[in-house]
């Protein structure tokens, strides 16, 4: 299987302090993968090492074969990664329809098309696109953010705990979303606090603990593993 | 009541149309790049004085010579941030204001020393107002002022609103970060939020010049209204700048009414108290203005 994604070995943090002690992961071509790990493992800044977010003290992230290590953001976003944050992820005085416009702000040809299909995917946003995005519910709002990355039909989108702070009802409806991406063919990198749901969906999975690899297996593995099971779907998450 | 309209509503219009202008520059630079610009008078003055430079080269009406005015004086903004502002981005924003409050002081004394502090005009003499139904007064001067002035607005509305480049104003002026990680050339934004900026500001100034006369202070003597004027309408919302303009500037003038009695309500020396007043109790009552821009 071809990577579209690979991190090797990845030390880094913000200024002084060191979060990642070597932290290596990849996503294959039309791969879920989850990130799972306690608080404080790492798990969003080993995503934001690949969107040039931190400075990288060693280690190489990779797209596709190619060496985007410390490549600042903007032109990450060129090369077709798309990055949805947990939080401040919409354009809150933007309409729907201007948020999905600035999702596809780098590409400079004729975005109508792609327009039409985010709608198909997203329907709600279709009836809402003339309201304001600051006004949608914690649900909708996730969708103006997915939708807003996947304008520009990136090669891969991460995505930071899309969940977090969404109502039960809410978050199925989400990983129901995230399915429906991938179904299209786009590889999705995750971070996730429900990790019984996110795992179930999950081609593969990595543990994280203390800005280290410490698991890594397929989806259904890691659920049926004792010490994952342990460690973090004890609660019924 | 003719004479209300006559002398204190009309002038009122005129005057908060050239608040709204400069407004729209100061609260689109505080949304994006979040800042108060204090410079932003002295630009106004910049502008004026490239107009009075092209009247003499050129001997054309002001009018026609705004639109090279305001391309000068976007280039001398866009070299000010590129040699002050930019290297200080990541600065603090009260390292910004304090900049931009050294850089007002250099850029007056460079345009007295340039042109003189003498008071000087556009054109001498003066207009005979057009007079409608034997009593309604109302100069020429006023009414090109005003026209132009909701020309740029409607212009301002149609870039915020129709070009990519606008959008991408707002969606940074709602978070520069989500900005950079959408891919939006955060460097390019701020450039034309520089030039909008800059361009409504030699606008600004020259109807005022239009209107009264030109001098090295006309623009820093705007600045209290026009920051009166934004946090009236809301920090950050440029259609909040184009109402709180307008209101500061209508108060301001009908304020000088003999409301009660003979006297003015307020003598027309205090005018300029009416605008802090406004701000002051705007900042006490509803911060956020009008139009619910931003609290810092």
């Amino acid at each position: 299987m071809t990577a579209v994604l690979e991190l090797d070995d990845v030390v880094g943090g913000y200024g002084e302090t060191q979060i990642l002690h070597g932290v290596s992961m990849r996503v294959n071509q039309g791969e879920i993968v989850a990130i799972i790990g306690p608080n404080g493992a790492g798990k969003s800044t080993a995503m934001k090492a690949v969107f040039g977010l931190l400075r990288l003290a060693s280690g190489q992230v990779r797209l596709a074969g190619e060496d985007i290590t410390n490549t600042p953001p903007d032109q990450v976003v060129k090369k077709g990664v798309c990055y949805v944050p947990q939080t401040a992820n919409i354009f809150p005085t933007l309409t729907v329809e201007e948020n999905l416009e600035m999702g596809a702000y780098v590409r400079n040809d004729d975005i109508r098309p792609r327009l039409g299909e985010i709608y198909e995917m997203f329907p709600p946003l279709k009836e809402k696109r003339r309201q304001v995005a600051g006004t949608l519910s914690g649900g909708q709002r996730q969708m103006v953010a997915m939708g807003k990355a996947l304008m520009l039909e990136p090669r891969i989108l991460l995505v930071d705990e899309p969940t977090a702070g969404l109502s039960p009802k809410f978050r199925g409806e989400i990983f129901h979303i995230i399915k429906d991406i991938n179904a299209t063919g786009t590889p999705i990198l995750m971070v996730e606090q429900n990790a019984k749901q996110a795992l179930a969906i999950a081609a593969r999975g990595y543990i994280l603990v203390d800005g280290r690899n410490r698991l890594e297996d397929t989806g259904p593995n890691l659920l049926a593993n004792e010490e994952v099971g342990k460690m973090f779907l004890g609660g019924g998450a | 009541m003719i004479e209300f309209i006559n002398f204190h509503l009309i002038p009122g219009i005129v005057l908060g149309s050239i608040y709204a202008l400069g407004a729209i520059g100061v609260t689109l630079t505080f949304g994006i790049l979040r800042f108060a610009n204090f410079a932003h008078g002295e630009v106004m003055t910049f502008g004026v004085y490239v107009t009075l430079t092209l009247i003499w080269v050129t001997g054309l009406h002001p009018l026609a010579l705004l639109p090279l005015a305001m391309a000068i004086t976007s280039v001398l903004v866009l070299g000010m941030d590129r040699v002050f502002y930019k290297p200080l981005r990541a600065s603090p924003a009260i390292i910004l204001v304090m900049a931009s409050f050294g850089l007002m002081l250099m850029l007056r004394s460079v345009t007295q020393f340039s042109w003189g502090v003498q008071l000087q005009s556009f054109q001498p003499g003066i207009q005979r107002p057009y007079v409608l139904f034997d009593a309604l007064r109302i100069s020429p001067k006023h009414v090109i002022i005003v026209i132009a002035a909701i020309i740029l607005m409607l212009a301002v509305h149609y870039l915020l609103t129709r070009t990519k480049i606008g959008k991408a104003m707002r969606a940074m002026a709602d978070s520069p970060e989500l900005a950079r990680l959408t891919g939006i050339e955060t460097e390019k934004v701020i450039q034309a939020t520089w030039i909008v900026g800059a361009s409504l500001a030699a606008a600004a100034g020259v109807f005022l010049a239009i209107d009264t006369h030109v001098e090295t202070m006309m623009g820093f003597k705007l600045l209290l209204p026009i920051f009166a004027s934004v946090i009236l309408g809301g920090v950050g919302s440029p259609y909040g700048a184009m109402v709180g303009g307008l209101v500061i500037g209508i108060i301001e003038e009908i304020s000088t009414y003999p409301w009660i009695g003979d006297a003015p309500l307020v003598s027309p020396g205090y005018k300029a108290g009416v605008a802090f007043a406004i701000m002051v109790i705007m900042l006490i009552w509803r911060p956020s203005g009008l139009l619910r821009g931003r609290v810092f």
